[in-house]
């Protein structure tokens, strides 16, 4: 082998491994910043980790939003008809954000299943739900139904 | 051999690519059918929103074509598609009932009042069960009852001229003939 | 009438798309005079007829002719005249419809302005713009047709979407457009080169000024879509790693691949294999790029109407384009010889590097894009990627791209002593180190660490662009010798290179310090309190009811006062559109050179109350200031002589055509 080409190999070889951690760093941050989704029957069913950076979505439940003395921080309810979570945010809501309207917030689950948001997402677009939403609504209904169904048998 | 595989490569994770958004586009939620599609109507009994004294159920879906209407005064979208209601309604086409979902009697008729009824009669769901008979997960909902009270079709999401002129009308037509 | 006139409009342009993608592509494989020479016809043809169609679109807009279901969801009798225009491109059919006017203007302008080119790589190029054409012409057609007729016809239009009503946003698309659609003649050039076998440095050459011209508008289209979500959405935030953002930032950072390799390939032929993969990346990501928007396959927030039949054409479409050039590269580049040699250490290896770490770059772009939908397909949950990975990941790739970049301009080709490197780059290292721990001291300002990493490599590109001008300019005296230099052949490349250059050093500046030092505050005012925000006071006075076209709005007085002195009064407003009911935020902003104080009213509280959302954002304006200078350095690279040359002396260059013409003769 000539210096030349070894010289060359060397730098070749220092390209790789540079590139190389730098695309392993990046994909354990990868790893770390996942933040998974929950519905609130998932939540409730204790599915969801407390502490962690997650996500949360459902129908705003009517007259459920109460605003606290400072009048930043509010309180509400998020449901897929089948369970009920208690979301609390301190800040300025969406512009699209109402009763009734599909949400997704990002926050953190403290002890007894209150969820402390620290952003709260409604879509730009209104014709739609979030599809997250709108999957939890289908998840909870489709148990829902077997539900009843089961209890339209007994009597 | 392997001179000519790597140039190969990008195919492959394009491959890989297409079948990932294959089964994205089958993922959809906007377009999984109800499950209810093609049974019959479930039974209920409800109040009606104008009468609580009157009561409303499947038996009045029998022997003729009709639409059901989920909604809510606290749905945004209905808001939206209410024109729309509005004017099927006034050209006589078919009948349309409403299914008042988890609302309030006083705002619901006020909101009727205020930006027209294109109802036949609304049935008053309160606490959503049935609503969730019907599979409905979210307003506003549209289905499409045939004379035998067969549930034909079920419309998720506001309704638009466009969605009336090309999916729900042509059916409607098609079951009345 | 009209409408019916556009509708027969695009179908002619689709018939003569066909002519174009199957005449002239034949009539160039079995050399067929007659055939080959249908391609400029056909091609102005399409650009006729769908230009007619177009302004069709625009007068039933104007005309609120609410007939037409598009005009009668996205229009309205109250639209002020230059959004009626701008809702043409508001929603999916007639953004679409944009989509194919500027393809067809694009093939027109290559037809005018490359006509030097070989008539048959010319027909080819053509022919491939017009099969792309042809599959988004039938899209528009078939599933999306913009002149589909309503009845009854509805009195009044639905309305643009509000947030779409703001100068920005009403020509972030045909930017955006033009950026992405004129990625399709760098591809249209690679897929002829490889049909004809021949990928040498006449083909890069051909490419390169259209490639750099559609990187430009890529460039500006970008940067205009996050100065809109900044003024519009009334976050502060300035670019979300929303996928809908992602869809236009892969192809541009393939395309910033692609003009690096070109100019490789144009100069010392190699990297041709390389070089001709990108070309078809940038495109196809472009496509991607539209189908990830227009199928709703992934959450954004943005809104778009999103439809699974409509995706699923373009899907097929997309395997037909992609699929079927990735396979005619399969087939060809074996083929293809190593162009010019060099060793270990040249600027080839340089620009090797910079290829490398975008391409990295922009498949992890890809790979965060697509995560949710791949949790969701394996039903490995549902996930999403938060943002601050994206901005991790810049943090650990820009350090590399920057070295590279400042030392690029200063190496030389095929080879360069290290050492010789080494010695002139000693003042540019000393310098941004020492600027570097300056700024991560606290001693104007609080420091930071990352404050001190981005002066670092801002001043490293700097210094490095300073000291490759004063090597360029040794031979030249004072200003009249640089003005004389900006003349010369080829200095076109070199200053867009400065400049853009330049810009990314600006830019880091002002990505870092408004994450830095950005201040924000959440509160609740009363007519007359005022609060202090990052050394300003602001005082409030209260809100009034105020009534605009088709809105009304409560407007909010905040007066800014630096000590006693008021230096600004902003006036954000809450809006609710009439027609959709849609509430929207208008963010008041004191814009300055180093700062930006940003206001946006959250909700009455009663008694006069208000919550609302203060910014203090430093450097912000920095952030599209070096966008804007990255796409000037776009523009003065395209306009260089060298690639105009050709076009003015025509005549006898054609005349001196011999075996070596096309490289002599070649570019536009």
């Amino acid at each position: 082998m000539t210096p030349k080409r070894k010289k060359r190999l060397i730098l070749i070889g220092m390209m790789v491994a540079g590139v190389g951690i730098a695309i392993a760093v990046a994909l354990k941050a990868f790893n770390e910043n996942l933040m998974f989704f929950y519905t609130p029957s998932a939540v409730a069913g204790g599915e969801a980790p407390a502490g962690h950076l997650i996500r949360v979505g459902g129908l705003v439940t009517k007259g459920s939003l109460k605003r606290q003395q400072d009048g930043l921080t509010v309180v509400f309810d998020i449901t897929d008809f089948a369970e009920t979570i208690k979301v609390q945010y301190t800040g300025i809501l969406p512009d699209l954000f109402r009763e009734g309207q599909g949400i997704v917030a990002r926050g953190r689950l403290q002890e007894g299943n209150l969820f402390i948001a620290e952003e709260v997402l409604a879509k730009h677009d209104e014709k739609y739900m979030p599809p997250e939403v709108a999957d939890a609504l289908k998840t909870a209904h489709k148990n829902g139904a077997e539900g009843a169904a089961t209890e339209g048998t007994k009597p | 051999m392997t001179r000519y595989l790597r140039y190969l490569v990008p195919l492959a994770i394009f491959a890989l690519l297409v079948a990932l958004l294959f089964r994205g586009l089958s993922l959809d939620p906007k377009i999984v059918p109800s499950p209810l599609v093609g049974k019959p109507i479930p039974t209920f009994t409800l109040t009606r929103l104008d009468n609580p004294a009157v009561t409303i159920s499947d038996a009045d879906f029998k022997g003729k074509v009709s639409l059901l209407n989920v909604w809510a005064t606290w749905c945004v979208s209905c808001r939206r598609e209410h024109e729309t209601l509005v004017q099927l309604a006034k050209t006589g086409q078919v009948e349309i009932y409403g299914l008042n979902y988890k609302d309030n009697r006083e705002d619901a008729n006020r909101w009727l009042a205020q930006l027209g009824n294109p109802y036949v009669a609304n049935a008053f769901d309160s606490d959503g069960r049935v609503g969730i008979d019907w599979g409905v997960y979210g307003a506003p909902e549209t289905f499409i009852i045939d004379r035998e009270g067969i549930i034909r079709h079920k419309h998720i999401g506001p309704l638009t001229i466009e969605i009336l002129n090309e999916e729900i009308l042509p059916l409607v037509a098609k079951l009345k003939s | 009438m009209i409408p019916e006139l556009g509708h027969l409009a695009l179908i002619l342009a689709l018939s003569l798309a066909l002519v174009l993608a199957i005449f002239p592509m034949i009539g160039s494989l079995n050399n067929t005079p007659g055939w080959i020479a249908l391609a400029r016809p056909a091609a102005w043809g399409q650009f006729f007829f769908i230009a007619i169609a177009f302004g069709c679109l625009v007068s039933s807009f104007l005309n609120d002719d609410f007939s037409v279901v598009y005009v009668a969801q996205n229009g309205n009798t109250l639209l002020p005249p230059v959004y009626k225009v701008s809702a043409v491109w508001g929603a999916h059919e007639g953004s679409l419809l944009l989509w194919v006017f500027i393809l067809s203007g694009w093939t027109v302008a290559v037809s005018l302005l490359a006509r030097h080119l070989p008539a048959v790589v010319l027909a080819r190029v053509l022919s491939v713009m017009g099969l792309v054409s042809i599959g988004f012409l039938s899209f528009l057609l078939f599933t999306s047709n913009p002149f589909a007729r309503v009845f009854p016809v509805p009195l009044e239009g639905g309305d643009l979407n509000p947030l779409l009503q703001d100068p920005g946003l009403a020509i972030h698309p045909p930017m955006l457009y033009m950026g992405y659609v004129g990625m399709s003649v760098a591809f249209s050039f690679a897929i002829a080169a490889l049909i004809g076998g021949r990928l040498d440095a006449a083909w890069a050459r051909w490419s390169r000024p259209w490639t750099t011209v559609a990187w430009m508008f890529l460039t500006i289209g970008i940067t205009l879509g996050s100065w809109w979500a900044y003024n519009e959405l009334g976050w502060g935030g300035w670019w979300f790693w929303d996928p809908v953002e992602n869809a236009s930032f892969m192809p541009w950072l393939a395309a910033t691949a692609l003009i690096h390799s070109l100019a490789v390939t144009e100069k010392r032929g190699a990297f041709k294999r390389w070089t001709v993969l990108l070309a078809l990346l940038a495109f196809s990501l472009s496509l991607l790029g539209t189908f990830l928007v227009r199928s709703g396959v992934l959450t954004s927030v943005h809104a778009f109407a999103s439809d699974p039949a409509r995706g699923l054409f373009i899907l097929i479409f997309l395997c037909i384009v992609i699929g079927g050039s990735l396979s005619l590269y399969a087939a060809r580049a074996p083929s293809v010889t190593s162009g010019g040699r060099f060793d270990g250490f040249s600027r080839e290896t340089l620009l090797l590097g910079n290829n490398l770490l975008l391409v990295i770059v922009t498949a992890f772009v890809l790979l965060g894009t697509l995560a949710p939908l791949i949790y969701d397909a394996l039903d490995w949950g549902k996930i999403s990627v938060g943002f601050p990975w994206f901005n991790r990941m810049f943090v650990i790739f820009t350090p590399f791209l920057v070295v590279l970049m400042g030392m690029g301009p200063l190496t030389r080709w095929k080879h360069q002593d290290p050492a010789d490197l080494a010695r002139q780059l000693r003042v540019a290292l000393l310098i941004s180190l020492g600027g570097g721990i300056l700024a991560a001291l606290p001693l104007l300002h609080e420091g930071s660490v990352w404050a001190g990493l981005a002066v670092m490599l801002s001043l490293w590109i700097v210094c490095s662009l300073l000291l490759s001008l004063r090597q360029r300019l040794r031979y030249r005296k004072g200003l009249a010798g640089l003005w004389q230099d900006l003349g010369a052949k080829g200095s076109g490349s070199y200053y867009g290179m400065v400049v853009a250059h330049f810009g990314v050093a600006v830019f880091i500046i002002g990505v870092t310090f408004v994450m830095q030092y950005n201040v924000e505050k959440d509160i609740r005012l009363s007519p007359g309190e005022s609060t202090e925000l990052a050394g300003y006071t602001l005082r409030f006075d209260g809100v009034q009811a105020r009534q605009g076209p088709n809105y009304r709005a409560d407007r909010g007085t905040v007066h800014i006062l630096k000590g006693e002195r008021e230096i600004a009064l902003l006036q954000p407003e809450k809006r609710v559109y009439t027609v959709q009911t849609k509430p929207m935020t208008e963010s008041g902003i004191d814009v300055g050179f180093t700062r930006d104080i940003y206001v946006s009213l959250g909700e009455g509280l009663g008694n006069g109350d208000w919550s609302m959302r203060l910014y203090y954002k430093p450097f912000i304006r920095w952030i599209w200031f070096g966008g804007l200078l990255i796409a000037i350095g776009g523009l003065l690279a395209a306009s260089d002589r060298r690639y105009r040359i050709a076009v003015r002396d025509r005549v006898p260059a054609s005349a001196a055509l011999g075996n070596d013409g096309l490289i002599a003769n070649g570019g536009s």
